[in-house]
């Protein structure tokens, strides 16, 4: 059998981790291999280790049958291997073309010559079905197409083996659908693909063969047609996973959240980000608003919570109007609030968990008196909390945030906003970059806080959390509310149509 | 003994803080070195015995020199806590310097003018300076918070602005134009003895060391056990989710450098209270206040570590100044502290120097053991 690229044996070390535990990595020619695996389970590593950005400590890689060395990744891109990252690198006020070319510019007596390259890159994108306007600027495409640019970069490099790393993450249901299809097409041409993810669809839908990888250990391979969803899930988790949510029917009741002519402006800016937004969130139901990333739903949350002046418009909370008041005083009246950046906003990552979870409390006579902090309630508050929400860490209680994989470091915030036992629970892309266990769990503690009467208002990207966990769907789009949604009454295509801005209904 | 070192290395791996200790002790070991290095290149025949005189400082003269080491750590311990506060806040006091400035400037000028305060004299002199210092340092917090104005560069700039306006004032206020210096303090603003003298015979010891204990387990307190040093640090780790949280993140700020200003204030007046010290009018930057960043450093920014790290500083200096018994200038001593500060500059580095080193060993160790347990 021919291999275009085998790596054997792959051992990788981090201090306390080994990331990479002789892992077997083999790719055939013309296929799409799906490297699947939860968050630290080492599919970038390996990745990286191939790419040239680590090296590793034992094991070798096999080219072409070759054995070489990969120091950094221009040997890689010597070798023709070529990586589209999660995060496109590209500079958003060059054109297409001059993106393409950067680092391999064509000259004539020193100066930039463009001619040959535009010819080069209409051939390409036109033989692997890659629909781009070379002279259009990046900041002016959409994030679809600036992935296309990113598979450009690669084809323009003579790229023979493309690494595609999580590249659905800010893509709509139709991008993906076309990214499935320029991968297949890409195959036909003779090139062998690589693809990162967790999410089964993508790999049912495009992948030949793939490769599991759990705790830094390669733990199968097997071929897609062969093998069940489930099979799969098991392997990359380690046990079974449940995919359907038990969730009963919302049985709403009075309203929680108001929201009247909603209006707030770019941070900084005149520009409006969120325009005369009406909705409301009650008791007993998961409300969504779901649209692609940067559609202002930030702000739109930073708005509710305080952490952003509005323009214009009307907050009430159980009927009194919060639109004015600093974040501590919407906290204490009512609102509890899981960020969308659990690094960022969520977490004091040098503190140590049990100071974490008291960070909206601490003032409170239950954790301090006079001044000083009562240290005996704050730890037994966190052993509550821990055991509540299962957060696990190396040393409990005092562990510093940082130490944690980032599903205890959620749960933890997860936890700590529950407990605070509010009417209104705003949760901002709570799943985020999890695994599967954490995802299930993070998702049971939502329908629960919904069946014990709270409101709970979910912003989210990921379709499949909008259609399993939600019973009723906002789509933002361009700062407006485009359409109510029924998730019983929809289908995902749908749904995406509404975020792309393709189709819009009335929105209440 | 192997046994021994590999049971201690293994007790180091389970507290990380540990490491970070080890690693300030390793950047004092290097400078040391380093050190050596250079006294064996300027004068090899008085290198060793130079060296001995610099471990041996303080106890070449018995307990006056006791005495002297820590008379001369206590203006340092001050600025060091001041920059150590001020970092475990998350921001960096460089104008430690200014505000001790002109804690020294009104320590002096209430101790030559108001001398009808009697027994309460130094006392005041030291509140008023305090408070001096803490509005001095108010200033680049107040610039960081509301305009954004990185304290670095503003406080660079208030130091000189600081050093003029002390010179401006003392020869306005407090001049003695014949030896272009400041008047003497009267006897009452001199910080008292307590006995000290008596203890540490003939050195020049006096209170201040007391004074700088009791702001040294202040800050300890405030920033270990009270909600206040929580919002602090807090602000001070992460100001998004001090903001998240629903705290004041500017008003702290604010404080955060008030306090550092007022701790460092306080410790010029303590240096300046002292019978036979003049404020000079030379346009020259106090030491103190830099000397304080490399003392918060190496005492990893905790008050505990800047109180041994300056009781280090002024063993360091005492050395430096038998040195000068031997063919050396005393600017060795500078050049060691210089390379201590370097390395616990490049503490990360260490840390993982050292980390990795235990790890390893811990391991090698476990494997053996195992081994072991296999036959």
């Amino acid at each position: 059998m021919d291999y275009v690229i085998e790596m054997i044996d792959i051992t990788k070390e981090f201090p306390g981790i080994k990331a990479n535990d002789k892992v077997n990595f083999k790719l055939k020619k013309q296929e799409i291999h799906a490297l699947l695996g939860e968050n630290g389970a080492g599919k970038s590593t390996l990745m990286s280790v191939l790419f040239g950005l680590y090296h590793a400590d034992e094991g070798s890689i096999k080219v072409n049958g070759k054995k070489v060395e990969i120091n950094n990744p221009n040997d890689a891109n010597n070798l023709n291997i070529g990586m589209v990252h999660q995060h496109f690198k590209l500079v958003h006020n060059f054109t297409v073309t001059e993106n393409i070319i950067l680092g391999q510019e064509d000259t004539k007596r020193g100066l930039l010559t463009y001619s040959e390259a535009r010819k080069r890159i209409k051939e390409l994108s036109e033989r692997y079905k890659l629909k781009v306007d070379p002279d259009a600027k990046i900041e002016d495409i959409s994030v679809g197409q600036q992935q296309r640019v990113e598979i450009l970069k690669m084809l323009y490099r003579q790229a023979e083996i493309l690494i595609f790393d999580e590249p659905t993450a800010s893509l709509t249901p139709q991008e993906i659908d076309e990214l499935m299809k320029i991968m297949k097409n890409l195959t036909k041409e003779g090139k062998s693909i690589v693809l990162i993810t967790h999410k089964l669809k993508e790999i049912r839908q495009a992948a030949d063969r793939c490769t599991i990888l759990r705790k830094g250990k390669s733990i199968n391979t097997v071929v897609v047609k062969d093998t069940t969803n489930e099979e799969m899930a098991e392997m990359m988790v380690g046990r079974k996973v449940i995919f359907e949510l038990d969730k009963t029917k919302a049985k709403p009741k009075e309203t929680v959240l108001h929201v009247e002519n909603l209006s707030i402006n770019a941070k900084e800016s005149v520009k409006e980000v969120v325009k005369n937004v009406n909705f409301e969130a009650r008791r007993g139901e998961i409300l969504c608003i779901a649209g692609i990333e940067g559609n202002g739903q930030t702000e739109l949350v930073y708005g509710l919570t305080g952490m952003m002046p509005i323009k214009q418009g009307k907050i009430m909370i159980n009927g009194e109007d919060i639109s004015g008041l600093s974040i501590r005083k919407r906290s204490l009246g009512g609102l509890s609030h899981i960020p969308e950046d659990r690094q960022k906003h969520g977490l004091i990552l040098d503190f140590p968990m049990e100071y974490n979870l008291i960070l909206q409390s601490y003032f409170s006579s239950a954790f301090q008196h006079r001044g000083f902090m009562k240290f005996d309630a704050i730890r037994q508050h966190a052993e509550k909390l821990i055991e509540r929400f299962d957060i696990r860490s190396s040393r409990g209680p005092v562990s510093l945030a940082r130490s944690m994989s980032g599903g205890n470091q959620q749960k933890a915030i997860l936890g700590r906003e529950i407990d605070r036992n509010n009417d209104l629970l705003i949760a901002v892309q709570p799943t985020r970059g999890l695994d599967v266990g954490a995802i299930e769990f993070i998702h049971k503690q939502l329908i629960d806080q919904r069946d014990q009467g709270k409101a709970v208002l979910l912003v989210s990207l990921e379709l499949d959390e909008v259609m399993n966990l939600s019973d009723r769907i906002l789509v933002m789009y361009e700062g407006e509310l485009v359409g109510e949604l029924d998730p019983d009454k929809i289908d995902e295509k749908e749904l995406g149509l509404y975020m792309a801005g393709s189709k819009r209904g009335d929105a209440s | 003994m192997k046994q021994l070192w590999n049971n201690v290395l293994m007790r180091i791996a389970k507290k990380p803080s540990s490491i970070q200790v080890l690693s300030s002790l390793l950047a004092i070991v290097f400078g040391m070195l380093f050190g050596l290095i250079v006294m064996i290149i300027v004068n090899p025949v008085d290198a060793f015995p130079g060296f001995f005189t610099i471990l041996t400082g303080p106890f070449q003269a018995g307990l006056r020199s006791f005495g002297n080491m820590f008379y001369r750590a206590t203006p340092i311990i001050f600025t060091g806590l001041s920059v150590a506060f001020a970092f475990r806040t998350g921001l960096f006091n460089i104008g430690a310097t200014g505000q001790f400035t002109i804690g020294a400037f009104i320590a002096v000028y209430i101790g030559v003018h108001w001398g009808f305060l009697g027994p309460l004299h130094w006392s005041v002199a030291i509140l008023f300076a305090l408070i001096g210092g803490g509005l001095w340092g108010a200033l680049p917090g107040i610039l960081k918070a509301y305009r954004n104005v990185h304290e670095v560069v503003s406080s660079i700039m208030l130091n000189y602005v600081a050093m003029y306006l002390m010179i401006l004032l003392v020869k306005e206020t407090v001049f003695f134009a014949h030896h272009a210096r400041s008047l003497a303090i009267e006897p009452s603003a001199e910080l008292p003895k307590w006995g000290l003298d008596i203890l540490f015979p003939g050195s020049s010891i006096n209170i201040g060391i007391f004074i700088a204990i009791l702001f040294v387990a202040a800050v300890h307190i405030i920033l270990n056990k009270t909600t206040f040093g929580y919002e602090l640090q807090s602000v001070g780790f992460n100001k998004n989710a001090a903001k998240y949280a629903g705290m004041n993140e500017k008003r702290n700020i604010v404080l955060s450098m008030t306090i550092a200003g007022a701790i460092a204030g306080a410790g010029g007046a303590v240096f300046f209270l002292v019978g036979g010290r003049y404020l000079h009018v030379n346009a020259v930057l106090m030491q103190e206040g830099f000397t304080g960043i490399a003392v918060a450093l190496l005492g990893l920014s905790a008050p505990i570590g800047v109180l041994l790290a300056g009781i280090f500083y002024g063993f360091l200096e005492l050395g430096g100044l038998f040195l000068q018994g031997f063919d050396f200038t005393r600017e060795i001593i500078n050049i060691i502290i210089a390379v201590i500060i370097y390395f616990s500059a490049l503490s990360l580095f260490m840390q993982k120097f050292v980390a990795s080193y235990i790890s390893k060993k811990v391991k090698e160790d476990i494997e053996i053991s195992e081994g072991v347990d296999m036959k």
